[in-house]
């Protein structure tokens, strides 16, 4: 890219803060007038506030300050965003015209049911095409988040062994060294303990140490499949099966769907339930990090403890929103899940049907491998097997003999033009990059994107500093984030407060 | 399909680089007996776009959106003035296609944009802090509790009857499997009294203005926590907060509520947007992300990053304060934006029509039969009593258009002639005169006839 | 090389204990806070608190990991750094000096598995 340098560009004015552009008396909206009788206010609801400093600014001030920082924003439109584990492929513009139909969007969550038939049906239809793609029993689309849906699955885990006598002996959840986060963040909010469960150097579950971890207090083990190491866990039947004769269940973690999508099902591996990402298997947009939308996938030992409301058919064929449910964990959140991201996700799998669907598993597939084939010499794989819908390499050769670790990499790609792949995770790996190129990127962006890592891998020898001190072509470099812990400021003060001490 | 751009010449020359021979190759550490073949799934046929917009068009058309009928719905999701400069800017693809900002240098814009979200909430609540959202008001508000049982060691929480019911119900679904206890306090006369029944527990969970409309006593929330070394947890309204004394100027500890009025469609509930303010030294506890202010490593620029990370669930894992991965930035964006552009003045404005409007209506209401249930002050949203089946009238008024408001019989036993009325400052006087009028004709056809649907 | 002064004793876990009658110091070695970087936090008990061997008693952040501190030995807290509070960094620029975590009134024998000097270097290697 001929526009770079290794001195700092000439950047654009800093942002400013909306605040202070703000001045008395100014608005940016054409606000609704009122033609009821004035009221007292004190007499109508109490004591009143003395001062509310919100911004005051016009609405094209309003306009422009969030348009500029949009431009100081990357997204998917802006370019090519390899986060590996996020999935971040095209959301096609259609899901965004439907999910903005009055008929979608104007309806209220408590308006009478009778009232809804539509967006019931395409909650089912959803439902229904989820259900045939991860092979499962069946399928809620109640949990507003991924981590909100492995919470779920634990909830319908833990209610299970209840039900048996064994909610009070089971308390224990497996996790492998290599999961998300959210896996035991999750168990722990469900009250279980956890176990890790080391990985072994293929990269596959340690079959012995999950033998040993086997006992009756174990509630589940969690498995991401394909893990995080952007491999298909070949034993996975046996997993199950063993983790089922000591009377555990087993939760598919389906941050990895993608590499599945019409090519194999969940639900035949022998999981007993498993949460989706419908923002990112599905292509309901990530929004700069939420909304999310969970849904999870179950077999018909679980369906007693469905959250409510579940929908299903009713005796006449009619669809209808079930809340006669006397063995449910309840509700998990207020209303009917995340259902604009459900009208999204459902525009999606009708545009792929039948016919097509298998396309997501195999080009990004594809597409992952391509990748790893063409920087193998620069940054070796993890592993030495073909991978799923990620690769994972190692930086580590560079962090040993040039002192450039797997971040700075990152850094010189944002550069270069890119969003860099996810860094450090999973933690097994060292100077690691996790690089999701998804099916919706052509092989000339492939190409594009190699060739970077390629040239920036050459800087790393001969150019060391030109990383060191990347990103030299953003609106800011590296930013001090102990600063920001040590001297807390996480909002912007008033000056009529700062002067009271506040 | 547009969205995969393989060419055949594409896949081959990916292949010989690759070293495979074909794409199943790629697969084939899958056992075989767990394969499905492409196109074996039994799906529906994929829909070219402008027959997928049809069927699409078509579901949405068997709803009722509220833009047919006249809305007095309300329950914590209001049908309120959305201006268009939001929808202008979440639709961005800059935003809208963003992930949460890992990477700092490339997310400035986002991360600002979720900084002046945290301070205008912070300000509307009165609290110190908040964080970068939650998912939703409800689940907000059962971190909240979480938080608390955490913090003060106490197995308990302690909620108010007037909360909204399915709030009460995600905190009951949350609480069991923690296995803490939700002890439920009762209300007179629409607010909630003895909370000396919270006794030992973390926390006093109150909603102001609550479920009801009711205005709560937040001194007697504040005096009653002090009293027994509780958390003071207080549901929001933030139009209620732009006009009155706001909980944090009550001492409460922690504040939460939906943000879902304040620029976001309502869209059947989902997606929405939690708020989440608290007292600044309860800042290494709350779930959430937080985004700070800071400056460059070596240069004088300020920027912005997520900060305090170490709470958060992929470093602390099991001992994270929550399992909260995202948080709900669109919507938090949402709200940003409409914060801005209505500002202080379009806030105060929305909050006091929508006051004198309710006035009004509940004055006509009267007028056409109905009976306010509560004495007490009101925000915008109050309890009217029928002399017959509130579901029999809300649904003859819905054949007339209006969307009267939500029965009380399916969530409190013993009040099916209760019905809960929200008026929003997008109503006008005409609507009003017109909901009036009708409920007075429903109700003179229902009382002269003896069968009325129960 | 990193400083491992030769009159303390050291945990696996990277602290270091002195001793001092029946009251011992305790803190993280220096070759732990350059592992961890910027010290930004460090979490400690309240005095009175008891502690048994291996127990965690707080925890130690930098901007990217936090780590748990493991009692060195039993016996109750009788003293907690509160300089720490605000300036974290002590860790950092004096690990063995102002910038320790608790003093512990020893109850019983100090456990026989503490390291000393070499024992520690050979450890970190």
């Amino acid at each position: 890219m001929n526009h770079l340098s290794n001195g700092r560009m000439k950047r654009v004015p800093e942002p400013e803060l909306i605040f202070t552009k703000s001045k008395k008396g100014r608005v940016g909206a054409n606000i609704p007038t009122c033609s009821t009788p004035a009221v007292d206010l004190s007499e109508a609801i109490g004591d009143l506030r003395e001062d509310l400093h919100l911004p005051e600014v016009s609405e094209l001030d309003t306009i422009r300050h969030f348009t500029n920082l949009s431009q100081i924003n990357y997204g998917i439109e802006t370019g090519f965003y390899p986060l590996g584990s996020c999935t971040m492929k095209y959301n096609p513009k259609i899901n965004e015209a439907t999910a903005r139909l009055a008929g979608f969007a104007n309806l209220h969550p408590m308006q009478p049911v009778e009232t809804i038939p539509g967006a019931l049906e395409l909650l089912l239809g959803v439902q229904e095409m989820l259900q045939e793609i991860t092979g499962f029993d069946n399928i809620t689309l109640q949990p507003l988040a991924g981590a909100h849906g492995e919470m779920t699955c634990l909830m319908l885990i833990k209610a299970y062994h209840e039900s048996r006598g064994e909610g009070e002996t089971r308390k224990v959840v497996l996790v492998p060294d290599s999961a998300h986060g959210t896996n035991p963040a999750s168990a722990a909010r469900c009250g279980y303990s956890v176990k890790s469960i080391p990985t072994d150097a293929n990269g596959n579950t340690d079959l012995e140490a999950l033998e040993k971890a086997l006992d009756s207090n174990v509630a589940a083990l969690m498995l991401t499949n394909p893990s995080t190491l952007g491999l298909f866990e070949p034993n996975i039947e046996k997993i199950c099966r063993m983790v089922h004769e000591a009377g555990g269940q087993v939760f598919c973690d389906g941050a990895n769907m993608n590499a599945m999508v019409g090519t194999t099902r969940p639900g035949d591996h022998g999981f007993d339930c498993m949460h989706l990402n419908l923002h990112k298997t599905f292509s309901t947009p990530h929004g700069g990090g939420g909304p999310g939308c969970g849904a999870i996938g179950l077999q018909a030992h679980l369906e007693p403890f469905l959250p409510v409301p579940v929908i299903r058919r009713g005796s006449e064929g009619e669809v209808m929103a079930d809340y006669s449910r006397h063995h449910s964990i309840g509700r998990v959140s207020a209303f009917y899940g995340q259902f604009l991201m459900e009208v999204r996700a459902f525009t999606y799998l009708r545009a792929y049907g039948k016919e097509k669907m298998a396309d997501i598993s195999r080009y990004s597939v594809l597409n992952a491998n391509y990748v790893r084939a063409r920087l193998k010499d620069v940054l070796p794989p993890a592993h030495d097997r073909p991978c799923m819908h990620e690769c994972i390499l190692t930086a580590e050769k560079y962090k040993k003999e040039h002192g450039i670790r797997a971040l700075d990499i990152s850094k010189r790609l944002i550069d270069y033009g890119f969003h860099p792949p996810t860094n450090y995770f999973p933690l097994i790996v060292p100077e690691c990059l996790m690089i999701e190129p998804t099916e919706t990127e052509t092989k000339e962006t492939l190409d594009m994107f190699c060739d970077a890592m390629i040239a920036i891998c050459h800087e790393a020898i001969e150019n060391p500093d030109a990383l060191h001190h990347a990103p030299s072509t953003a609106m800011v470099g590296r930013l001090d984030e102990t600063l920001a812990v040590k001297q807390l400021d996480v909002r912007w003060i008033p000056a009529a407060k700062e002067t009271a001490g506040v | 399909m547009p969205y995969v751009p393989h060419t055949p010449e594409d896949v081959e020359a990916m292949l010989a680089t690759i070293g495979a021979s074909s794409i199943d190759e790629l697969f084939r550490e899958i056992p075989e007996n767990l394969r499905v073949a492409p196109g074996a799934l039994n799906l529906p046929s994929a829909l070219d776009e402008h027959k997928l917009f049809g069927e699409l068009k078509r579901l949405a058309a068997k709803n009722t959106a509220l833009d047919e009928v006249t809305c007095f719905l309300g329950a914590g999701i209001y049908d309120r003035f959305i201006p268009a400069s939001v929808s202008a800017i979440i639709s961005r693809g800059e935003f809208l296609t963003s992930y949460t900002p890992y990477q700092p240098e490339a997310s400035q814009g986002y991360l600002q944009t979720i900084y002046e979200f945290q301070s205008m909430i912070a300000e509307i609540f009165g609290t110190d802090i908040a964080n970068a959202s939650m998912y939703d008001g409800s689940t907000s508000m059962a971190e909240a509790a979480i938080m608390s049982t955490g913090l003060k060691n106490r197995d308990k929480v302690a909620v108010s009857e007037a909360v909204h019911p399915h709030y009460r119900q995600v905190l009951d679904t949350y609480c069991w499997s923690m296995g803490i206890e939700v002890v439920v306090l009762k209300t007179e006369d629409g607010v909630t009294k003895n909370l000396s029944a919270a006794e030992g527990c973390a926390s006093i969970i109150l909603q102001s203005p609550n479920f009801f409309g009711q205005i709560e006593d937040l001194s007697a929330h504040r005096a009653a926590c002090d009293t027994d070394g509780s958390m003071m947890i207080v549901v929001a309204d933030p139009f209620a907060c732009a006009l009155m004394k706001a909980p944090g100027a009550y001492g409460a500890d922690i504040v939460v509520g939906e943000g879902q009025p304040m620029g976001v469609a309502m869209g059947l509930g989902g997606p929405m947007v939690g708020l989440f303010g608290c007292k600044k030294e309860l800042v290494r506890h709350i779930p959430g992300r937080i985004v700070g202010r800071t400056k460059e490593m070596d240069g004088g620029r300020e920027g912005f990053v997520m900060t305090l990370r170490t709470r958060e669930q992929d470093i602390r894992r099991e001992k994270a304060t929550s399992n909260i991965c995202t948080n709900e930035a669109l919507m938090a964006l949402a709200n940003t934006v409409y914060m801005t552009a209505m500002g202080k003045n379009g806030l105060q404005s929305v909050a006091e029509s929508s006051i004198r409007n309710a006035r009004y209506a509940l004055s006509k209401l009267e007028e056409a039969g109905a009976k306010r249930v509560y004495g007490g002050k009101f925000f915008a949203e109050f309890v009217i009593e029928l002399p017959v089946s509130a579901k029999a009238v809300r649904d003859a008024l819905l054949e007339r258009g209006i969307l009267a408001g939500l029965p009380l019989g399916d969530y409190y036993g013993g009040r099916e002639n209760q019905l809960l009325v929200a008026v929003t400052e997008i109503r006008t006087k005409d609507e009003i005169d017109r909901f009036a009028s009708e409920l007075a004709s429903v109700l003179s056809s229902a009382t002269s006839q003896v069968e009325v649907k129960a | 090389m990193a400083n491992v002064p030769a009159e303390l004793k050291y945990t696996k876990s990277h602290e270091w204990v002195r001793v001092e009658g029946d009251t011992v110091t305790i803190g993280i070695t220096e070759f732990a806070q350059s592992e961890l970087g910027d010290v930004v936090y460090v979490d400690l008990p309240a005095v009175g608190r008891t502690l048994a061997v291996e127990e965690v008693f707080g925890s130690v952040e930098s901007v990217k990991t936090v780590s748990d501190l493991y009692a060195p030995v039993a016996g109750e807290v009788v003293e907690a750094n509160t300089l720490l509070t605000s300036q974290s960094e002590l860790v950092n620029s004096d690990p063995y000096g102002q910038g320790f975590m608790i003093k512990v009134k020893v109850s019983g024998e100090l456990p026989s598995d503490l390291l000393d000097a070499s024992g520690y270097e050979a450890l970190i290697g």
